[in-house]
């Protein structure tokens, strides 16, 4: 698969189809922390990921996972965020600037000195996702970053990831099983089975592909389209994955 | 049969925080309900009062006969069974069979009969090849699924499922489904606490919707998905089903669209 600087990918599979798998070795864990045997080329931001420390490759690649909490250490949000760029070495100046831009990115500025372990789920995520802003990487990935969250949270995630996509022109890779945001946020959706890429496609092309393969895939298309599919003759020729597209495109 | 009430229910946490004010339901035996709101909003803490893991400040809880003020949650935990949302908080044996087991032997059930049991709930719940494995080398959908077991095996009258759907995959999310149905056709009282609003409109009968501390909502959600205020106030959001034939004037404004059976038969 190839993708594009600023696109917004969505990876889709069930449990275990190799979508966790996919994103640890863009970021390089796979295979610098846990070991694994590769076979094939990988390229990311001009980098061949095995070959150099997951901490340089962070610079190019952040990553977000679903468990926040689990990657929060420090007595407040500032402190969390800086972290990061002090193991890197970074200026003074370069890392108060850096803290700024990210917190302001995603939301938080004004939490500095809070903790990272008293503010909610949504909030603690978006200080992740700063924690990697904050090193300027071209790439984010996203592995089930709203799993654990409650829907304002999955909102809010959502929301910052987009503006980091659109506006700052961010390429993000995120794993999701909300199908619903995926349809309407990503540029290209990818479909995993048993470690296999089987369908690569735009939401469009995809979503209506696996109507009748939803159990075999293990993974969900819109509601939205599913209704369409059993219904097409009040539908256009395509159809709708968005609810946009569903009700401009109804024919009563 | 164990009806639980709640009288005039109010929970302030020892910190000071109140987080439920003057709740007042009754849940029938046999009832699939559901219970939504935003974090915060008093959901969890509501119904851990149904088997006194909380134990109410002020108000009384009824559990079939018993005041939980005046039981334990061991007495109480028999006829209301509780499944957290995260199974590594509930699960600790070292094999899939002792998980299952764990509760039985604590109220006494003898070791025969236990095995009996496990072998049928494994069984049901499709774990039975992973018995001897420790729970945790299972993947989380599974250990989910583990946890589901391990509080259904006790046979409670009324089973707790804490956001049951949330990080699963479409076979999660469709055997959670099915186990609830099965739990509702043998007589079982369901409380769902849940974001997953499909869920809540396909497979509850009632909803409770709490804000900021209280009970604001609680009727059938058809009602609840057709009622902008409520959704307003809580920012929850309808199915995409139920916006659709909202948006297109499809559906009535007193009652809305719950599933795409529904649906097709609307339009037909």
């Amino acid at each position: 698969m190839t993708v594009n600087k600023g696109e917004f990918v969505g990876i889709l599979g069930s449990h275990g189809a190799g979508k966790t798998t996919l994103c640890l070795s863009i970021n390089g864990i796979i295979p610098n922390m846990i070991s694994a045997d590769m076979f094939g080329n990988l390229e990311v931001a001009g980098e061949v990921p095995p070959r150099i420390p997951v901490r340089e490759l962070a610079t190019k690649v952040g990553s977000v996972f679903d468990n926040p909490e689990f990657q929060m250490s420090q007595l407040t949000v500032f402190e969390e965020v800086a972290l990061g760029l002090q193991n890197l070495g970074v200026d003074k100046d370069t890392i108060l600037n850096n803290i700024g831009g990210a917190l302001e990115m995603v939301g938080l500025k004004g939490f500095e000195e809070r903790s990272p372990f008293e503010i909610s789920g949504g909030q603690q995520q978006r200080l992740a996702m700063a924690s990697a802003l904050s090193m300027k990487p071209e790439i984010l990935v996203l592995d089930e970053p709203t799993s654990n969250l409650d829907p304002i949270g999955k909102e809010e995630v959502f929301t910052v990831t987009r503006k980091i996509n659109q506006e700052e022109g961010l390429t993000v890779v995120i794993a999701e099983h909300e199908v619903e945001v995926i349809a309407e946020f990503a540029d290209k959706v990818v479909l995993l089975e048993e470690g296999e890429i089987t369908k690569i496609g735009t939401p469009e092309e995809v979503f209506p592909q696996l109507v009748d393969a939803q159990s075999k895939v293990g993974v969900r298309v819109p509601q939205i389209t599913d209704f369409a599919s059993k219904v097409p003759k009040k539908f256009g020729k395509e159809l709708p994955v968005t609810l946009d597209q569903a009700i401009k495109g109804y024919k009563k | 049969m164990t009806e639980i009430i709640c009288k005039d229910l109010s929970h302030t946490y020892p910190n000071g925080v109140e987080a439920l004010s003057g709740v007042n339901v009754s849940i029938k035996q046999g009832e699939i309900i559901s219970v939504v709101g935003q974090n915060g909003s008093g959901k969890t803490t509501l119904v851990k009062h149904f088997n006194g893991l909380l134990k109410p400040s002020g108000g009384n809880v009824l559990v079939g006969e018993l005041d939980t003020l005046e039981h334990s949650v061991g007495l109480l935990a028999r006829e209301v069974g509780y499944v957290f949302q995260n199974p590594n908080h509930q699960i600790f044996a070292a094999s899939v069979k002792d998980e299952l087991s764990f509760g039985l032997k604590n109220i006494g059930i003898e070791e025969g009969l236990i095995e009996e049991k496990v072998n049928k709930i494994a069984e049901e719940f499709s774990l039975t090849e992973y018995l001897d494995l420790n729970p945790y080398r299972l993947g989380f959908s599974l250990r989910k699924t583990v946890g589901m077991a391990s509080i259904i095996v006790m046979e409670p009258d009324v089973i707790i499922l804490d956001e049951p759907t949330t990080g699963q995959d479409f076979i999660g999310i469709k055997t959670i489904r099915e186990n609830m149905r099965n739990l509702s056709k043998e007589g079982k009282t369901v409380v769902v606490v849940s974001h997953d609003m499909p869920l809540v409109a396909e497979e509850t009968d009632r909803v409770l919707v709490m804000c900021e501390t209280e009970l604001i909502f609680d009727d059938s959600p058809d009602k609840l998905f057709a009622n902008q205020e409520v959704l307003g106030k809580t920012n929850l959001k309808p199915p995409q089903i139920s916006s659709f034939f909202s948006d297109v004037g499809l559906s009535s404004s007193d009652k809305a669209v719950l599933s795409i059976e529904d649906a097709l038969k609307a339009i037909k």
